[in-house]
């Protein structure tokens, strides 16, 4: 069930409702503006710590997404502003997290890397490579116990699967019928370590097969391939109540964090995957079918822009936690002696 | 209980794990042989049978991933009491208990708590050599955002797990595999313990033994021998070594003025040297003598018999501490 091979524009976006397609693409661009504008508040030093951006990626965080039901849950990595902003927990929040500030998702405590929120079932912002993997087949154990049919949804780097913890859980997921849908968004590059100098099968399907899962692997750089392949990838969990493994092949336009001079990859190698660009090329094939002119387009990246100032000054105005709350909160009040 | 019952440790710990899963559809057990093998220290024989491979669920050897999935299916309503085979084997999974278990309620910014327990086993004596013998609940006594628990007698083995399995945050639960054979007495009005508090042994005006787990039962074989010489020592078992219950160390510590902690853990960065860092801080000018320390030796864990006695702290070693701390010499 390959989604990866290029299909005529024509019939891959008219199989799909016009809003629909706009409404992937709008959450590509508010994606773009909000990592843009935290880029320069970095810059400004409003936000602080780690700041891994997603850009180029969007595709993924949106096509995947929009494919869960609201009660699935999200585990995440620390790349992950986009999929917690086009899950549902408010600009403003994420802002003010990245912040730091007591409005933020996580109360202002994890910033960037540990963005929260149970309102959504968003799991995190797990900044240990492959830590998140564990956690999810656990959360699809409790949710087979009870009787409950939702799916865990996983995303990790391609990084992730050297980590011990991911054929652990891919393991114990498919050994035990778990409805996790494990997300590789395969960047290509684990930080600076290129795919081919860390895995020695770079196939990651092939990888993954081995648990006895299905597999399958998606265009990332195509929202509707993205979504089109969860979507499929989301009905075999369900319907099978067993996990299945999705590589969604994708691209970092900027660097790993703040701190990445990209001494480990050639700047061509940036500018080809560029000409790839998410949202540009999707809009131009929303143009192409008449779906979108750039008047419309113009609209969705104000209503972006607007959005993200909004976040800006609801985090600038917001307050801080003070020492006293915050250490005095570690673990359940009731229960601390 | 109409009866007060001579069991073992184990059977106490039988007991109060069949009491949680009879009472609460929420708990499981998950772990390495906790199934069809009845538990590696046969703790859950015959669980398997009579609950079924859902609610005893036996893992494949893969300590970070059943661990972590233990974090996750907390995080998903249930109450998962996971089993790790022994502390060494728990190093496995480090990442899990610290990183997420332990910090994810904090760093979720008070959304995400993990009501986790986690059991293991601990301790040496059994000629198990260097890679199942050492006691690194120490360590796990570091961790904030964990409580860290040490059964030494039937009543806590028997009750420690209910307030552990109410606690809405993670548990770790040490059983030192020493004690599993241990038999006493179990009261027939038994109402289950605290989780809280540490717990004056044995009463003594003359020196405070610390202790927990495993090493109560050397402390107390000490103290009645120091009694025959007229050296009565009071006893406490910490029982909770995080959070530390300061207040019962620093009571006993004022009124015998001297102290001798008695740890299975290595010394340096341990359990020991925290409480007495904490009785320094805390009750320094009530000492009329420096804190002394029984740890053992700081060695791998060897194999033959005379030399894993000779690296664990022994009633011998606590008594020449104790008359040491009151200007006396063995002889």
């Amino acid at each position: 069930m390959s989604r990866s091979r290029k299909q005529p524009a024509r019939d891959a976006l008219s199989q799909h409702a016009p809003e629909l397609l706009l409404a992937l693409l709008k959450d590509m661009v508010r994606i773009r503006r909000f990592e843009e504008r935290c880029a320069e508040l970095y810059g400004e030093t409003k936000i602080r710590g780690f700041l891994h951006l997603y850009i180029g990626e969007e595709a993924v965080a949106a096509g995947a997404i929009r494919a869960l039901s609201p009660d699935d849950a999200i585990v995440a990595t620390y790349r992950e502003h986009g999929h917690a902003l086009v899950r549902g927990v408010s600009a403003d929040a994420i802002m003010a997290e990245m912040f730091g500030k007591r409005s933020g998702c996580s109360r202002g405590r994890g910033g960037s890397m540990h963005l929260f929120d149970a309102d959504t079932r968003f799991y995190g912002g797990n900044a240990i490579v492959g830590g998140g993997l564990p956690i999810a087949v656990g959360l699809a154990l409790a949710d087979k116990l009870q009787k409950r049919n939702r799916v865990t949804v996983c995303f990790f780097g391609e990084g992730a699967m050297a980590e011990g913890a991911f054929h652990e859980s891919i393991n114990l997921a498919a050994l035990w019928k778990l409805p996790v849908l494990f997300c590789c968004e395969n960047n290509l590059y684990a930080m600076g370590t290129a795919l081919a100098r860390s895995e020695s099968q770079t196939e990651l399907t092939v990888k993954a097969a081995s648990y006895d899962v299905g597999t399958a692997s998606a265009d990332g750089m195509d929202v509707v391939a993205v979504l089109e392949a969860t979507v499929a990838a989301l009905e075999r969990v369900r319907s099978t109540q067993a996990p299945f493994f999705l590589e969604y092949k994708t691209y970092r336009f900027r660097a790993h964090s703040m701190f990445d001079p990209e001494l480990y990859r050639d700047k061509a190698e940036v500018e080809e995957w560029k000409k790839r660009g998410p949202i540009h090329n999707f809009s131009a094939r929303l143009k192409a079918q008449g779906l979108l002119t750039e008047e419309a387009f113009l609209d969705i990246d104000r209503e972006a822009h607007e959005e993200v100032e909004r976040a800006v000054a609801f985090a600038e105005a917001a307050e801080w936690e003070t020492p006293e709350e915050c250490f005095a909160d570690v673990c359940t009040p009731e229960t601390t002696g | 209980m109409s009866a007060s019952q001579k069991i073992t440790y184990r059977e106490a710990a039988r007991q109060a794990l069949h009491e949680a899963l009879t009472q609460d559809e929420r708990v499981f057990l998950m772990g390495e042989e906790v199934g069809r093998y009845g538990g590696t220290y046969a703790v859950s024989k015959g669980f398997y049978e009579e609950f079924g491979p859902d609610r005893i669920r036996d893992t494949p050897l893969s300590e970070l991933g059943f661990v972590g999935a233990g974090v996750g299916a907390a995080l998903g309503g249930m109450r998962p009491v996971v089993e790790v085979m022994t502390v060494n084997f728990s190093l496995l999974a480090l990442d899990q208990i610290v990183n997420a278990a332990a910090l994810m309620r904090h760093m979720s910014g008070g959304q995400f708590n993990v009501p986790l327990v986690i059991r293991m086993a601990t301790g040496a004596g059994r000629q198990l050599a260097a890679q199942h013998s050492h006691s690194l609940e120490g360590w796990y006594a570091h961790i904030a955002g964990i409580k860290v628990l040490a059964p030494a007698t039937i009543e806590d083995a028997r009750g420690m797990l209910r307030p552990a399995l109410e606690d809405p945050d993670p548990v770790l639960i040490f059983e030192h595999a020493l004690l599993y054979n241990m038999q006493g007495e179990l009261p027939a009005d038994f109402s289950g313990v605290d989780i809280r508090h540490a717990a004056v042994r044995r009463t003594g005006k003359d020196v405070t033994l610390i202790t927990y787990g495993g090493m109560l039962w050397k402390a107390l074989g000490a103290a009645e021998q120091l009694a025959k010489d007229g050296i009565e020592c009071e006893v406490i078992d910490l029982r909770v070594l995080r959070p530390l219950d300061d207040a019962t160390i620093m009571d006993s510590v004022r009124r015998t003025h001297r102290v001798v902690i008695v740890d299975e853990g290595w010394r340096t960065g341990s359990l020991s040297a925290e409480v007495t860092a904490r009785i320094v801080e805390q009750a320094f000018y009530d000492l009329d003598a420096p804190v002394a320390r029984v740890c053992s030796e700081e060695v791998p864990m060897p194999y033959p018999k005379h030399l894993e006695d000779a690296a664990l702290p022994q009633p011998e070693k606590i008594i020449t501490a104790v008359k040491g701390l009151l200007g006396k010499t063995n002889d």
